[in-house]
């Protein structure tokens, strides 16, 4: 299978490619897509997904937010979560995207371990339904030369889409997270490699002055995603999948680690930056904490921020290519 | 907190009677600017295609698609983050005449000094809220620098634009600062184990 870099494929292309055609039945007789079309299909659907329908855990919280707001007499940080939740009502009446800022995508593929599949072409299809999803909605493209600034015109390029992949061991279907992470809250990502005696007091202390460092441009209310330990990359990495993949109101499996949780959401909120930074109690709608055990010399500590939309969406699909689709929790 | 409702080109009255945590609603016109379109402003000594006197701003990027008469259909259009671009407020307000900027995010001390000396102010937005800011404008009336696609500057044409917040008056206040400079105090306080 040929490699086909940078493509783009025009409006309203046929879902099967020239290859898979080939193969096809005859019109008229029924047919599952193979797992490869299913995958193509599903990452565009997903990115859309993602775009327009904010998940149910997200909604709760901002409603949650508005009520104490309005009973806390605050009526600018109510008029601002009031606000979210028209334009999310908006978007869901109209069927349109929430937000302008259609992000870089990141998918996070997690392959069964009975599958028997061709990583590279699976890789493909991820990036060919994204470049679809952009040229047929069409979603404004965001991706440029780091240096030349010039556009693809696709969403996708060297590196981008974003694909983490995993495997999960035993089963033979696919599940594909996809996040658009928009760019006000992903310009507010940051790394310390803290010495170890700074401790449990420099982990908050950094976590804190990162997130009044960020202020209102992260569009607060955010979900805190922090990374402890690992590698420097991989505490970046850990960050992000807190921050974006995980729905609020779970918690760390960890004990401590979900008591931190909980001690930075009272903290973050008592610092009164609140919606939009223009004051209240609800800056932050969760602290997210994934981590990794690191060296004895080490204490890395990552956060990457997500913006009130919270924006993720979830399939899975099975070796057929049967497609569910949901909001997803890692 | 009172709330306004304002017509454009807005006047120096206009801005000054309003204080921060105010509302205002916008009926007329705004134009659309962003990185690239001030860079090619500033940077490049190209002026602004359309009279800016009086004008308002809006910090934005916007999702379109093209009818085949070369007009535009708005699909999404929503702000971005002010700071990024804050040092083009100064010379929008001082050298063009600009009497607001709707951004998130908000803008640094400096552009905050110019706003107060030029008597322009800085509306904030809900960031993100592009559903309900594409509802609320009526149409794309105009565009210009379309080699930026899509950060060139457009005209747009908005009916009861907001409510926004004025979180940058046009008397030196800001309501960033103050609520950054409190964030930080309470920081400070905190006895973190």
């Amino acid at each position: 299978m040929t490699r086909r870099d940078f493509v783009q494929l025009p409006a309203g292309a046929p879902l099967m490619d020239d290859h898979r055609a080939a193969q096809a039945p005859a019109p008229g007789a029924a047919r599952l897509p193979t797992i490869y079309e299913a995958v193509e299909a599903v990452a565009r659907e997903l990115y859309w997904r993602a775009l327009k329908d904010i998940p149910p855990d997200v909604r709760a919280a901002l409603r949650g937010g508005l009520q104490s707001e309005r009973q806390s007499g605050n009526a600018t940080a109510g008029q601002v979560l009031f606000t979210i939740l028209e334009n999310i009502r908006t978007a869901d009446e109209q069927d349109t995207l929430v937000c302008q800022d259609t992000g870089l995508p990141i998918y996070k593929i997690l392959v069964g371990g009975t599958l028997q599949l061709d990583i590279p072409e699976l890789k493909e299809r991820i990036r060919r339904g994204c470049q679809r999803a952009t040229a047929e909605y069409p979603l404004r493209s965001n991706t440029v030369h780091p240096l030349t600034r010039k556009h693809t015109g696709t969403n996708t390029g060297q590196g981008i889409p974003v694909i983490m992949l995993d495997f999960i061991p035993g089963t033979d279907h696919i599940e594909v997270h996809m996040a658009p992470k928009g760019s006000g809250s992903e310009n507010m990502s940051f790394l310390r490699m803290l010495n170890p005696e700074e401790g449990r007091q420099g982990i908050k202390k950094f976590v804190l002055d990162c997130v009044v460092a960020s202020g209102a441009q992260p569009c607060p209310p955010v979900v805190v995603g922090v990374g402890l330990g690992g590698t420097s990359d991989l505490a970046v990495q850990l960050a992000k999948e807190a921050s974006t993949f995980r729905p609020i109101g779970s918690s760390n499996g960890d004990p401590d680690v979900a008591q931190l949780e909980r001690e930075l959401l009272g903290l973050i909120n008592q610092t009164g930056i609140g919606p939009q930074g223009l004051g209240g109690a609800t800056t932050a709608l969760a602290v997210h904490i994934e981590w990794a055990h690191t060296h004895i010399t080490q204490n890395p500590v990552a956060v990457n921020m997500q913006c009130w939309r919270g924006e993720r969406a979830h399939a899975v699909i099975t070796p057929e290519g049967k497609v569910t689709y949901s909001h997803g929790a890692l | 907190m009172a709330h306004y409702k304002l017509r454009t080109p807005l006047t120096e009255l206009d801005i000054r009677r309003l204080r921060v945590e105010d509302t205002v609603a916008i009926d007329g016109v705004i134009f659309g600017i962003r990185d690239a379109t001030q860079i090619r402003i500033f940077d490049r000594g190209v002026p602004p295609p359309a009279d800016l006197t009086g004008a308002v701003c809006l910090h934005t990027a916007p999702g379109v698609r093209k009818r085949p008469d070369g007009t535009y259909e708005k699909l999404s259009i929503g702000t971005t983050t002010s700071t990024r671009m804050n040092r083009f407020v100064p010379g929008l307000v001082g050298k063009y005449g600009v009497r607001a900027i709707i951004g998130k995010g908000g803008v640094l001390e400096d552009s905050v000094a110019a706003m107060a000396r030029h008597g322009a102010a800085y509306f904030a937005i809900v960031g993100g809220a592009a559903a309900l800011t594409t509802k609320q404008i009526e149409a794309i009336e105009r565009v210009w620098w379309e080699d930026l696609m899509p950060e060139c500057f457009w005209q747009f044409r908005v009916k009861e634009f907001g409510p926004l917040i004025v979180a940058i008056d046009s008397h030196g206040e800001s309501l960033y600062r103050r609520v950054r400079e409190r964030a930080e105090q309470r920081v400070k306080e905190f006895r973190l184990k």
